[in-house]
């Protein structure tokens, strides 16, 4: 395996753990919001570092230099490929975004020491492949939260219920799994266990409810981070995706396809900022799932450029409405509100990132969102529109919220609502992202493209391995497995042929 | 040598708007916006230079005998088995359009120079404007269904922006809602078309799809039935762009925003848009006479209807907004026969007199009186002479049918709009007692969420 030329990754995971220790121990908030700051930087700076790291090498797979946790545990534990890389920086940079956007109003509720933490695993995560490690990690990054949550003196029985469920699904599923022997035929229990527990902690239709509490409860910036950078999306890349078969993942995808059109729909009808914002995130955040689980080429390259372009354009997004409730209070949608004469950058910023999420022409998300609807009308002829209606309708809920929140009558304060200089060039930052991203596409696509490419390579080595063991054992569970390879074959096959082709 | 000329004019074309675009929005983003001189100046120079360049190429054109320039950037994104080719063409169709655009751009943009003047709203007037321009003449010039999506986008957001511009009130932000939902139907029927057509010929590209001859005179290569669904997609998207029937009611609504953009949007270019659509994809049609039949009922029925409603319209925007929809259904008739050149010439002509009857709406009443004063006496009022065919119990009903735009909106609203929600606001009780269940007790907010300085005075 190649090698980057620093230890990017265990910078970038340990970076904001030692800021987590140190800030644990300000007792003043605002200091506190400095340090975080500046670990958030330090780990945006070395994620950024590592993915342009990896680039260079043109490799599929690369680990840190020097070997640190190599030679502490034996064998390394982080290490960065094509799914991964673009991942890193894009998480980092929510969380530098979110402590740069972080006004003094709001610095007494929000637990910066617990935000670090929080980064750290969720960095960790991303880097690692060993999949108890995701497991174990996954776990521990729902704690966060539920500690917030407790804090506050906040209700946390949904929020526990949901989480409950998905960490002793996903254990118990992976228990399964590695009973049977990874590489084998796995039973269906196992891999169904799995893919609820992504789909809980993806909030999929019915086990969603999750998301809005957690966003009615906790503080807007715990909430916005624990879900955008979309972990059980990643959950699904690594413990899921490899083992199930074709067709457990495209009656799953069904379903996410209908909580794409139901959460948007109900974002529609809410009539309170948090709850509009996390249904309309649950909305996204599906149709990241509709594309993995249509396990084609084009609809895992469409899923992963959604990914990113969501994770951001929705972090961005729930951030200006966080901003907004800094000097308001909790958004009503029921009336106009008429900010825009005092905010007119937040509501540039409000309508950018809400239409880069839903794909408009020149943002981030064009490109992915055509990817997604082409691989979705091409595996499910029929219902694969409904990626179509989930976009139209997200669109119009998001201009919605734009009128009411910005237009619609004089509104006047005896303070200044005006943006803070630290808010501007977040503002700044993200809507040069957006906007740029959007117009030089091919990097990313490409990018995505050859992640897609990997996982279904290892898909279909996966599937071989199980029918040779299969043929070794049972030979009549060798002929219904042997299907299922030479499809999955077949997929790869095409795609290194073209990759080679081009 | 001349190849590449006219392939750096093209490129002008197309350009112009977008740097226009890019300068006037970044000077927005970081908080620094031009003078209203400077704006002046340089939506002067953008729109003088695309038009300049157009003109050119139709010179060349003419001169050379070509009737098909096609301006290719080559692909924008590729991977196996998806590429996303930027191509734009100068034919008989684009050049006529886009020299049309630039043209009623021009002209409305000197006008708003000084129409705006000294306006809150002057420069985010003139980015949406920007936004608007590029998106109507990327349409215009567009040689793939994915180019001419981008495009079409453009225009539907700057549309439904303007409409919403007067936004300390509340009736301009609502019309501009209602106009964003008819958009984001129509170009979600515009996006399954391309996802379609891509799934059919391979690519987006006109050339595969329409056939390879200029415009009007290739031929589809698809079967009768693919054609039969590509357009009707086709026909729900320009339906929704061009306010034909039954998506007519947001027209009047549009004439909210600032009367240049109302002229300029609504009364000449972007309600034509879905006219053009079809006259690009004419090919199309003639591949099914299904289609070509219901695109004539849809034309001839939207010029009856806006011919009717526009009768008792009482402000001048409304009235003319319900006369440019009367013209507008009969060139949708006119493609829906095959008569594209017919269609074309009446879109021209069309877009130029309303174009001028919009700018002199606001002193109609001026006009009026100038006229009065000339004749000596008042003007002349004339009964229709339908109403002699309409008995009399029925004239108020007819008025009232006419007055409430023959009921559309409140129909769409009625037998659509409410349903749909009524069911997620449903699904939405549904969940609160089940989080309520879930977590013991009541977790979430009120919906009515009492203002900071009320909750204060709260014990």
């Amino acid at each position: 395996m190649k090698e980057l030329h620093l230890p990017w990754l265990e910078l970038a995971i340990f970076s904001p753990l030692l800021g987590a220790i140190l800030v644990g121990r300000l007792r003043d908030p605002h200091r506190a919001r400095i340090w975080c700051m500046v670990f958030t930087g330090i780990s945006f700076l070395c994620s950024a570092g590592a993915w342009q790291d990896f680039q260079f090498l043109h490799a599929t797979q690369a680990e840190d230099h020097w070997h640190w946790m190599g030679s502490i545990f034996g064998r390394e534990l982080f290490v960065i490929d094509q799914v991964s890389a673009p991942l890193l920086p894009m998480t980092a940079l929510l969380y530098f975004l979110t402590a740069l956007a972080t006004l003094r109003t709001t610095v007494r509720k929000f637990s910066f020491a617990w935000t670090l933490l929080a980064e750290s695993m969720v960095l960790a995560m991303y880097s690692c492949q060993e999949p108890w490690m995701v497991v174990g990690l996954l776990t521990a990054g729902t704690l966060p939260p539920y500690r917030e949550l407790r804090a506050r003196g906040a209700p946390t029985r949904v929020y526990v219920t949901h989480m409950g469920l998905f960490v002793v699904l996903m254990v118990a599923g992976w228990a399964i799994v590695s009973a049977e022997g990874v590489g084998n035929h796995h039973s269906l229990v196992g891999i169904m266990c799995l893919l609820m527990a992504v789909l809980i902690r993806s909030g999929i239709v019915p086990f969603h409810c999750w998301v809005p509490d957690l966003f009615e409860n906790a503080t807007f910036g715990s909430a916005l981070l624990f879900v955008t950078p979309i972990v059980g999306a990643y959950g699904a890349v690594r413990l899921v995706l490899p083992i199930a078969p074709d067709w457990v993942l495209r009656s799953m995808g069904v379903i996410s396809l209908i909580t794409a059109v139901y959460a948007a729909g109900m974002a529609l009808v809410q009539k309170e900022g948090r709850r509009f914002f996390s249904y309309l995130f649950l909305s996204h955040s599906a149709l990241v799932l509709v594309g993995l689980e249509m396990v084609t080429p084009i609809g895992l390259t469409g899923a992963f450029c959604i990914w990113l372009s969501v994770s951001l354009a929705m972090g961005g997004f729930g951030l200006t409405l966080r901003a907004l409730e800094a000097r308001r209070g909790r958004l009503s949608l029921m009336d106009f509100q008429g900010l825009y004469e005092h905010t007119p950058n937040l509501a540039m910023c409000f309508a950018i990132t809400g239409l880069a999420a839903v794909g408009f022409p020149g943002t981030l998300g064009f490109v992915g969102a055509e990817l997604l609807v082409d691989g979705a009308v091409a595996t499910y002829p029929f219902v694969g529109v409904a990626v179509v209606l989930a976009a139209a309708l997200n669109g119009i809920a998001i201009v919605t919220a734009y009128l009411r929140l910005f237009t619609g009558v004089r509104y006047s304060s005896s303070v200044s609502l005006k943006i803070r200089v630290r808010e501007r060039y977040a503002v700044l930052a993200l809507t040069a992202l957006i906007l740029i991203g959007g117009m030089l596409p091919q990097d990313r696509v490409a990018l995505c493209h050859h992640a897609a490419e990997e996982l279904l390579r290892v898909r279909s080595s996966h599937a071989k391995s199980a029918v040779e063991h299969a043929v070794s054992t049972e030979p009549e569970a060798a002929e219904e497995s042997s299907a299922e390879v030479s499809a999955r074959g077949k997929i790869a096959q095409e795609e290194h042929a073209d990759h080679w082709l081009d | 040598m001349l190849e590449s000329v006219i392939h750096g004019l093209g490129l002008i074309a197309v350009g112009a708007p977008t740097a226009l675009l890019c300068v006037l929005g970044t000077a927005s983003l970081v908080g620094q916006p031009f003078s209203e001189r400077v704006v002046g100046r340089l939506v002067q120079f953008a729109t003088v230079t695309g038009l300049v360049a157009s003109l050119i190429i139709l010179v060349s054109m003419l001169v050379t005998g070509t009737r098909h320039v096609p301006i290719e950037l080559g692909s924008w994104v590729v991977i196996p088995h998806y590429h996303f080719y930027i191509k734009f063409v100068f034919d008989r169709l684009s050049v006529p359009f886009v020299i049309l655009s630039y043209v009623l751009c021009g002209t409305i943009g000197a006008f708003a120079n000084k129409y705006m003047h000294r306006e809150s709203g002057f420069n985010r007037f003139f980015v949406f404007y920007a936004l608007f321009m590029m998106g109507m003449v990327t349409t215009s010039l567009a040689g793939t269904i994915e180019t001419l999506f981008g495009g079409w986008e453009f225009v539907g957001l700057s549309s439904a922006l303007l409409v919403a511009f007067y936004q300390d009130r509340l009736g301009p932000s609502r019309n501009g809602l209602r106009v964003w939902i008819v958009y984001r139907v129509s170009d979600a029927a515009l996006l399954v078309a391309s996802v379609v057509m891509h799934h059919l010929s391979g690519e987006g590209d006109f050339a595969k799809l329409v056939g390879t001859g200029p415009w009007p005179g290739g031929q589809a290569l698809v079967n009768g039935q693919q054609a039969f669904v590509v357009g009707i997609l086709l026909l729900v998207a320009a339906a929704g762009k061009s306010a034909l029937v039954p998506f007519s009611g947001w027209l009047p609504r549009a004439m909210e925003g600032p009367t240049p953009s109302s002229a300029v949007f609504y009364g000449a270019l972007s309600v034509h848009l879905g006219a053009f659509l079809l006259l690009r994809m004419s090919p199309i049609l003639d591949a099914s006479p299904l289609l070509s039949n219901l695109v004539i009922a849809i034309g001839v029925l939207t010029a009856m209807f806006a011919s009717f409603a526009g009768r008792v319209q009482t402000d001048i925007k409304s009235a003319l907004s319900f006369a440019s929809l009367t013209q507008v259904g009969i060139i949708v008739a006119e493609i829906g026969f095959g008569f594209r050149y017919i269609a074309l010439i009446h879109i021209l002509g069309h877009a130029c007199l309303r174009t001028l009857q919009f700018l002199r709406a606001p002193t109609l009443l001026q006009d009026y009186r100038n006229m009065e004063n000339a004749f000596g006496d008042r003007l002349p009022q004339f009964a229709s002479s339908w109403m002699r065919w309409v008995p009399e119990r029925h004239q108020a009903w007819l008025y009232r049918l006419a007055m409430e735009r023959g009921f559309l909106d409140a129909a769409l609203t009625h037998w659509i709009v409410d349903p749909v929600l009524n069911v997620f606001r449903y699904c939405d009780r549904l969940e609160r007692r089940w989080t309520t269940y879930l977590a013991g007790s009541e977790t979430r907010t009120p919906d009515r969420i009492l203002p900071p300085s009320v909750l204060e005075d709260v014990p």
